[in-house]
């Protein structure tokens, strides 16, 4: 069975969802659950670091497409950081870079988000 | 089928958690075969959304139905023949999915089939009523000659 794992940390205003292992028609469920919760949280600042995260499906990809204007309409993004080149590819084979942040370190991330706060 | 092809199949339950076991079987043969990691991931995320279409749409779910995998192989051609007994299920149009008018629609749909189309030399779906479903993708092993047309 695929294993995967979310770790969920916060801080600075800002949510960081850690992502490891293999992201699925079988594990995209448990990732729908962690944007539910932020959501319902109101927590609209979210940052995704994909650092460990080996695998990734079209199944996996619909989930952030799912979440992200209900995000935006709050003031919040999603963004993303720290992928493999391999999972990079499947996520500009869709076309994501065009609307979706993805930042090769996490602190770039938090960075654009803090800017944006004080601004 | 062409003379010398050599078969390896694998039959699975129409349920997600086998995708990892399907993704193993294809990286195992396509590795075998002699592929360099990147197509080696290309060939087995292709197969995963192949049969992640089969579980949702042929088989709507239902988790007990039979999704056979073959991969057959010559020295002209690299090919995962997918076999359900489910549903017709036709792929809309193979064109690149409209990102921003599926976010505004909250539509998922056809990301699967447009990376199908990306990762594979050819993506073949051929329906024989009454009998079975089948989709076939393949990788050339020389791209700009394909050795197999129809």
């Amino acid at each position: 069975m695929a294993d995967f794992k979310i770790n969920h940390r916060e801080g600075e205003g800002v949510s960081v969802i850690e992502l490891k292992g293999y992201l699925d028609a079988h594990t995209a469920p448990e990732l729908e659950t962690a944007f539910q919760r932020l959501l319902n949280d109101k927590k609209f600042n979210i940052i995704v670091n994909c650092r460990d995260l080996a695998y990734i499906s079209s199944a996996g990809l619909g989930v952030f497409m799912a979440y992200i204007e209900d995000v935006r309409k709050n003031k919040g993004d999603i963004k993303l950081t720290n992928m493999s080149a391999k999972v990079y590819n499947v996520f500009d084979l869709l076309g994501f870079p065009l609307l979706y942040e993805i930042y090769k370190e996490e602190k770039e991330a938090l960075t654009k988000f803090k800017t944006i706060q004080r601004a | 089928m062409a003379s010398g092809s050599t078969i390896v199949t694998k039959t699975i339950l129409s349920r997600t958690d086998h995708l990892s076991e399907v993704r193993a079987f294809v990286s195992e043969a396509a590795s075998a075969f002699g592929f360099l990691d990147e197509d080696i991931a290309n060939i087995s995320l292709a197969v995963d959304e192949a049969c992640t279409n089969i579980i949702k749409h042929a088989y709507q779910n239902a988790p007990d139905k039979e999704i056979e995998i073959s991969v057959i192989h010559n020295k002209k051609n690299f090919e995962i023949r997918i076999v359900d007994f489910g549903r017709r299920f036709n792929p809309q149009e193979l064109k690149a999915p409209d990102l921003r008018r599926n976010l505004a629609h909250h539509r998922r749909g056809g990301l699967g089939v447009y990376l199908m189309k990306r990762l594979m030399d050819k993506v073949e779906y051929n329906f024989m009523p009454g009998r079975h479903n089948e989709v076939r993708l393949i990788k050339y092993l020389q791209k700009n000659q394909p050795a197999v047309r129809r």
